[in-house]
């Protein structure tokens, strides 16, 4: 068979002649493999779904009624031609890089991925392949991320501070992947933590159903008494920061994070009174380091900064091309 | 350089401005001196003498972080500004250092003499014991334009705060033409007696925009009217046989309009005279666009002094014989101005801003509708018995502007934004219609609310074309309304014009695309108002 036919990109999005499947498709298809349950890369409308079992609860309480077939990591599947498995892709809890193998060639598509663990989602995991499809939300060399304890820290400090200030402190964040990984940054000693119906909602799946690693939290209702959490910190999606259902705590000192909030015009444009540098995609070092891991000689660049990091790549010895896709990164995810 | 840091995170990471006022107070109150006159400095516009390019900054900044030229300059207009760009790029400092504001000063200004291998060094030593906030400020140092949301106003007032004295005594001592060498914090902030300086102007007064019916101001005969012209707004000051020019940015600008110094030879020293830098006919104000060749210009050759020679259209009299008029009437300083320079010969380069005679509002406003024949922007309202305030306060001057023109324009080509919009589509380009044609006329990027940016952001993604760089040309889907100010012909554009503040006013999703405007519509406007 001949090498490229591993995968094609359509109107629909990534197809796989050989096993006749989609991965992350933007359009409704017959059969859909999902990297991850954020909102650009799990659509609703296909007729199956094929994903791991860390990703299916979530992704079912997004979609609602769907045909979701689950894996493990790992486990190798035969779909027609094609072998494909389920391999962590270290952005939120359950995301996977898809690796495809048709006739000995391997491709891996790579979702959204970060490469330093954050202690919550299963590590990234270097998967050797010929062709690797990477996205590059943040591929340029502007973007490093600092170690998270160090984040973690002034994270708690704003708490801190902000209840000193007579402030309540609100934290935007998407409710599915940062919410938790902030969740389990967050210091529980400080105070309760009171959550959003929305973030409330995938953290109880991820915690209570499946098992994942968080502390306790409140969910706040039309009765919840401001004046019993003192020294509560509200997490909630970046709509609700600001808006009537924070505004019935006090006066609110607001933070937000993102990677984004690395650029000090980003961060003034929210308007929030604190930037959390926090990402779940990986930084330029990790773009690189994960590229370079697989052995890749072929890389595609789906979304983010896609021209500038593919000449990049084909000056550092890749063949590499952009693809057209509809992911949006970071800005997209849930908001 | 850590507690000008630790002032600067506090300043940015707040969008209150009596957080601002107090963080910079409590600076004020307990920073050294020369690291106190050094950040009054840089906030008002003030810096030290570039020690270094900003070209070699860049390759400097490249070689240090690793990574090839041409991607430092992709990543820079994404990031926006350069000082940001290099912090960003940069690795992590291998040590930390306790050196101030004014050291690092210091330093650079070492460096200035010294030879390329020693500036280079010295640079990136520097680099290389500041954390990311230093550093950011540090470039700033070197790069220039301090501009973080503290404006003149707010550091008057944190001064005033700091020192106990009033914030018009202030902002009058932080006007005028020093530097940090001139002057020490004693004797530009503290002193009894700050040494009066001659080219010091006054705080200007600036005009709050009418949205009401101008029936909500009262009675007509309590007002004057004239209209509100399209220049540079200036003070010209004359005194001990010198003249100043000041912009309303208060920036020094006697060199630049050099037409302006004959003014000694027809008023008396100790005048002050506030108006609008026009370029000038021998009868009439010429379109902006001839202004605009002089702005920028610090030296001005000789054919476009002819071609755009400019005046003063004054319209109030702020010192007279050296003594400071703000605190009469409006009408009595209106009065004063008149005569002075009613006999003027027609060489002297002063004009007076004529009044418009008015008894009703309706009148006024069917004139205000002709503001575009005398090539003005529209009408000025001056309450007759206000005195002459300082900053933008409400209640005694207007700004009554004309409605702005506009055109609906096909959008056509998207480019992404930088700093504040790094990830949405926010520069767009639009086209009107010549046939079945398309035919680019304008550029423009704001108007819209971050809620739309990030709307027509997800549908650029979706409906590109093709790319050239990092300019994306999109599917004729969507209708602009582009509001602007003026329109002049341009051979330098496709469609041969261009406009003056071209900006997106309204999406028109009710409009298809076949109904937006044709370039032959732009003529006629052309023709109407150009
Ligand atoms: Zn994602
Ligand atoms: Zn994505």
């Amino acid at each position: 068979m001949a090498r490229d036919t591993v995968l094609s990109f359509t109107e629909k999005g990534l197809y796989c002649p050989a096993g006749d499947f989609f991965i992350d498709p933007w359009r409704p298809v017959d059969r859909a493999l999902i990297t991850h349950g954020h909102a650009d890369h799990a659509r609703p409308g296909h007729a199956r779904y094929l994903c791991t079992k860390g990703a299916a609860p979530t992704m079912r309480h997004r979609l609602g009624e769907i045909d979701v077939q689950t894996v493990t990591y790992g486990d190798k599947l035969t779909l027609g031609d094609a072998t494909v498995s389920f391999h962590p892709a270290g952005h939120v809890p359950g995301s996977a890089q898809i690796r495809v193998e048709v006739a000995g060639e391997v491709w891996v598509v790579s979702g959204d991925y970060k490469t330093t663990p954050d202690g919550l989602s299963e590590p990234f995991e270097p998967v050797a392949c010929h062709a690797f499809i990477t996205e590059s939300t943040f591929g340029l060399p502007v973007f490093h991320w600092r170690p998270q304890e160090e984040v973690a820290a002034e994270l708690n400090a704003w708490w801190r501070d902000s209840l000193a200030a007579g402030k309540r402190p609100v934290l935007g964040a998407y409710s599915l992947g940062k919410a938790q990984r902030l969740l389990s940054l967050l210091d529980p000693e400080i105070g309760p933590i009171l959550t959003h119906g929305a973030v409330e909602a995938m953290t109880a799946i991820l915690r209570d159903e499946q098992g994942y690693d968080l502390p306790p939290t409140v969910p706040v209702t039309p009765d919840t008494d401001p004046k019993a959490y003192p020294d509560a910190l509200l997490l909630a999606p970046p709509s609700a920061v600001g808006s009537a259902w924070s505004r019935r705590f006090g006066p609110a000192s607001t933070g937000f994070a993102s990677g984004w909030m690395q650029l000090r015009g980003v961060r003034r444009r929210r308007a929030m009174d604190r930037g959390f540098v926090i990402s779940d995609h990986a930084d330029w070092d990790g773009l690189h380091a994960a590229i370079k891991e697989t052995g890749a000689e072929k890389v595609f660049v789906t979304h983010g900064y896609t021209d500038i990091f593919t000449r990049w790549l084909n000056d550092q010895g890749y063949q590499a091309r952009v693809v057209e896709t509809e992911y949006t990164g970071d800005d997209g995810e849930g908001e | 350089m850590k507690r000008f840091a630790r002032l600067f995170a506090r300043i940015d990471q707040t969008t209150k401005t009596t957080v601002k006022v107090a963080a910079l107070a409590e600076y004020f109150r307990e920073a050294p001196p020369d690291d106190k006159l050094w950040t009054v400095a840089l906030f008002s516009g003030r810096r030290p003498r570039r020690a270094i390019t900003t070209t070699k900054l860049r390759e400097w900044a490249a070689e240090k972080a690793g990574v090839p030229l041409w991607l430092f300059e992709e990543a820079y207009p994404i990031v926006g500004d350069l000082a940001e760009t290099i912090a960003l790029i940069l690795p992590p400092a291998s040590r930390q250092t306790d050196a101030t504001l004014s050291d690092w000063i210091a330093h650079l200004r070492a460096l200035t003499d010294r030879d390329e291998e020693a500036r280079k060094a010295g640079i990136l030593d520097a680099w290389d014991q500041l954390d990311p906030t230093e550093r950011f400020l540090f470039n700033k140092l070197l790069t220039g334009g301090f501009r973080i949301g503290i404006s003149q106003k707010l550091m008057t007032r944190a001064l005033s705060q700091a020192t106990g004295r009033d914030e018009a005594e202030m902002a009058h001592r932080l006007m005028g033409d020093w530097t940090p060498d001139s002057v020490t914090w004693e004797t530009l902030i503290e002193a009894e007696d700050a040494s009066a300086d001659a080219s010091r102007p006054y705080p200007f007064y600036l005009a709050y925009p009418l949205e009401d019916a101008p029936e909500s101001l009262g009675p007509p005969e309590d007002w004057h009217a004239e209209w509100k012209w399209d220049g540079i707004r200036g003070q010209l000051i004359l005194r001990e046989g010198e003249h100043f020019v000041w912009s309303r940015g208060e920036e020094l600008m006697t060199d630049r309009f050099p037409e302006l110094a004959r003014a000694i030879d027809f008023l008396p020293s100790g005048t002050v005279i506030d108006g609008e830098i026009l370029a000038w006919d021998a009868e009439a104000p010429l379109p902006f666009n001839a202004l605009q060749k002089r702005i920028g210009r610090k030296t001005v050759p000789k054919t476009l002094l002819k071609e755009a020679p400019v005046i003063v259209y004054a319209y109030d009299l702020l010192e007279e014989h050296g003594q400071d008029l703000r605190d009469h009437p409006f009408a009595q300083r209106r009065d004063r101005l008149a005569s002075i320079l009613t006999d003027l010969p027609p060489e002297a380069p002063l004009r007076l801003s004529p009044t418009i005679p008015f008894t009703d509002w309706q009148a006024l406003s069917d004139t205000r509708d002709t503001a575009r024949d005398a090539r003005a922007e529209g009408l000025m309202l001056k309450k007759l018995d206000s005195p002459y305030l300082s900053g933008r306060k409400k209640g005694d001057w207007w700004k009554w502007k004309l409605d702005p023109l506009t055109i609906d324009a096909v959008m056509i080509y998207a480019q992404q934004g930088s700093g504040r919009r790094a990830n949405l589509f926010t520069d767009f380009t639009f086209a009107v219609w010549q046939g079945n044609d398309l035919v680019p006329f304008t550029k423009a990027y704001s108007g819209l609310t971050d809620e739309e940016f990030r709307k027509i952001t997800a549908w650029v993604r979706k409906n590109t074309l093709q790319r050239f760089g990092p300019v994306r040309q999109v599917k004729p889907e969507h209708v602009f309304e582009i509001a602007f100010e003026g329109i002049h012909e341009s051979p330098r554009h496709k469609s041969g014009l261009a406009l003056r503040f071209p900006r997106m006013s309204r999406w028109r999703h009710d409009k298809p695309v076949q109904e937006a405007n044709s370039l032959a519509d732009l003529r006629a406007i052309l023709e109407a108002h150009g």
